[in-house]
């Protein structure tokens, strides 16, 4: 009993810890962004380019690939849903506001907080394990603004454009299966969800996708500087990292929409 | 030699100092956790001098080292460099500091994702606004400076042990730093690479005018390149002197350490007792 309670207030200071260090992490990250060019540290374009490429360019036929099979998911389930109340005609409202508004941003959060998410802890780990990072410092580079500012920058680009994309991919795979199924023209599908589709419904999936992005970045990063050990220890922070980011990803998609719903 | 000899003459010989050291550690004490590693370092580097920091495993000498470099700070004490107080220096100010001085880390530290020449670069392009071709320039005359000229374009990972951490040294004085740190220069290397590595800390401080900082455990490195060797053990500074005196020290530990013979360590019953059962030290 002694030890489990030893164990939950470890637990709970080392989870304060470590949300007090995200915490800073994201302010320094917001200071160099803003007035690194100020003091000569600013975050590289360069740099940020390269973590879009990385996180966003080449995500993109994976991205692709999920979004259209969520769209034919959606479209299969709803269908078979409503054909119970002959209802059929009203499957696109269904499937454009849960795509819009919750599957896309959730999807493609958590495919980016297990591909990039776990790729910035794995980096970050791996330098802090080679003395990388050390070396950084002694070379007067702020880590946070060399490393995680550029990454956040991009994700915060990047997500919310993946989101956008997988919005379209997976409303056009429902489409394609309604239309199908039920005869409807993909033309006549593809009017009626435009006019049920309002900007409220698309700036609240994209909302959450810059949330989340946030999160994901963040998360990876104090994970990765949190290393102890060698090889192990990377594969335990990358580990953590994404499981991390998937679960702060689905609460904050829980109490996001419990607000927006209010 | 009792303690107040001990203190006197390493008093003596920070004080022995002409002019104002680019290097002053004063009472200076670290901890991890709550662990104590460096008990009271009082140290003075003169511009241009080669010192070397030497002691056994576990005797606190990387952790000095990290202090040195503003990567770590210390619980208690002062530490100067190049006339600036590191604890009364903002973030931004000890960036500012850091880009005059260069570190070899142990392993290289060399950045894995980018070439030997990107990592040589990186600084310039960091901290100064040359154009590409003068630092393309700049960073084939340190690999020169090092004998590594046409290994620019391999990745580290191609590069042998003393590649490495020559690779590293053309990182660290790409800036022509006033002060140079080596962490182990000749760790895990060969008695031929480890002399060469010898020379050209010789040749850099000849050069370049450079005050340098080696910390390692290799007793005839030390010996070959300082120009005063400090002995640390158990966290506490036990001998700065020249090399020659270092050789004749009547103190025991320092003779050990130089002949490379085990030290007993004194302790204390109950110390032993609490470290068994892991309870706290009052």
């Amino acid at each position: 009993m002694l030890r489990l309670l030893e164990r939950t207030g470890r637990g709970a200071v080392q989870g304060l810890d470590e949300a007090g260090y995200a915490g800073s992490l994201l302010g320094e990250c917001v200071f160099w962004t803003f007035f690194g060019r100020r003091w000569r540290q600013p975050v590289r374009l360069a740099s940020v380019l390269e973590q879009m490429k990385l996180g966003g360019i080449d995500a993109l036929p994976i991205t692709t690939m999920l979004a259209a099979a969520i769209g034919i998911m959606l479209a299969v389930q709803s269908l078979y849903t409503l054909k119970i109340f002959g209802a059929e005609s009203f499957v696109h409202v269904g499937i454009t506001l849960a795509i819009t508004r919750e599957f896309s941003p959730l999807i493609i959060g958590i495919l980016m907080a297990g591909r990039s998410g776990s790729a910035l802890a794995a980096k970050i780990s791996t330098m802090t394990i080679n003395q990388e990072i050390d070396a950084l410092r002694a070379i007067g580079i702020n880590p946070v603004r060399y490393l995680v500012a550029p990454s956040l920058i991009a994700m915060l680009v990047m997500l919310p454009a993946l989101t956008m994309w997988c919005n379209i991919v997976a409303m056009t795979a429902a489409g394609l299966y309604v239309s199908a199924d039920t005869g409807i023209s993909l033309a006549a599908y593809a009017i009626n969800s435009i006019d049920v589709l309002t900007p409220t419904d698309l700036l609240h999936g994209l909302g959450k996708s810059a949330l989340f992005s946030i999160l994901i970045v963040i998360i990876g990063a104090v994970n990765g500087s949190r290393v102890r050990g060698g090889s192990e220890g990377v594969g335990l922070v990358t580990t953590r990292a994404v499981v991390h980011a998937s679960s702060a990803i689905i609460i904050t998609d829980m109490f996001f929409g419990f607000i927006m719903a209010q | 030699m009792s303690a107040t000899e001990l203190q006197d003459r390493l008093a003596e010989n920070v004080g022995s100092i002409v002019g104002k050291p680019v290097i002053e550690v004063r009472n200076l004490d670290a901890h991890y956790g709550e662990t104590q590693i460096l008990h009271g370092i009082d140290l003075a580097v003169p511009a241009g001098e080669i010192m070397v920091i030497m002691g056994g495993s576990g005797s606190g000498k990387t952790t000095l080292l990290r202090h040195l470099i503003g990567i770590e700070r210390p619980t208690a004490g002062t530490l100067e460099l190049l006339g600036q107080e590191l604890e009364r220096l903002g973030a931004i100010e000890t960036l500012k500091l850091r880009r005059q001085i260069g570190v070899a880390f142990q392993g290289g530290a060399m950045f894995s994702s980018l070439t030997v020449m990107e990592n040589i670069k990186l600084p310039l392009r960091e901290h100064t606004r040359l154009d590409e071709t003068t630092m393309d320039i700049m960073a084939r005359m340190k690999l020169e400076v090092v004998n590594l000229s046409g290994f620019g374009e391999l990745m580290p990972a191609e590069l042998s042990g003393g590649m490495l951490k020559r690779a590293a040294v053309a990182r660290a004085i790409i800036m022509d730093p006033k002060l140079l740190f080596f962490d182990e220069p000749s760790a895990g290397l060969d008695p031929v690479v480890s002399a060469a590595l010898d020379e050209l800390i010789l040749r850099l401080r000849d050069a370049m005018q450079m005050t340098i900082v080696v910390v390692t455990h290799e007793v005839e490195s030390a010996l070959a390149i300082a120009d005063r060797i400090t002995i640390l053990d158990s966290g506490r500074v036990i001998e700065i002197d020249t090399p020659e005196a270092i050789r004749n020290s009547r103190n025991p530990r320092v003779h050990n350490l130089l002949n490379r013979k085990s030290q007993k360590e004194e302790l204390d019953p109950d110390e032993y007792l609490r470290r068994l059962t892991g309870t706290r030290t009052g």
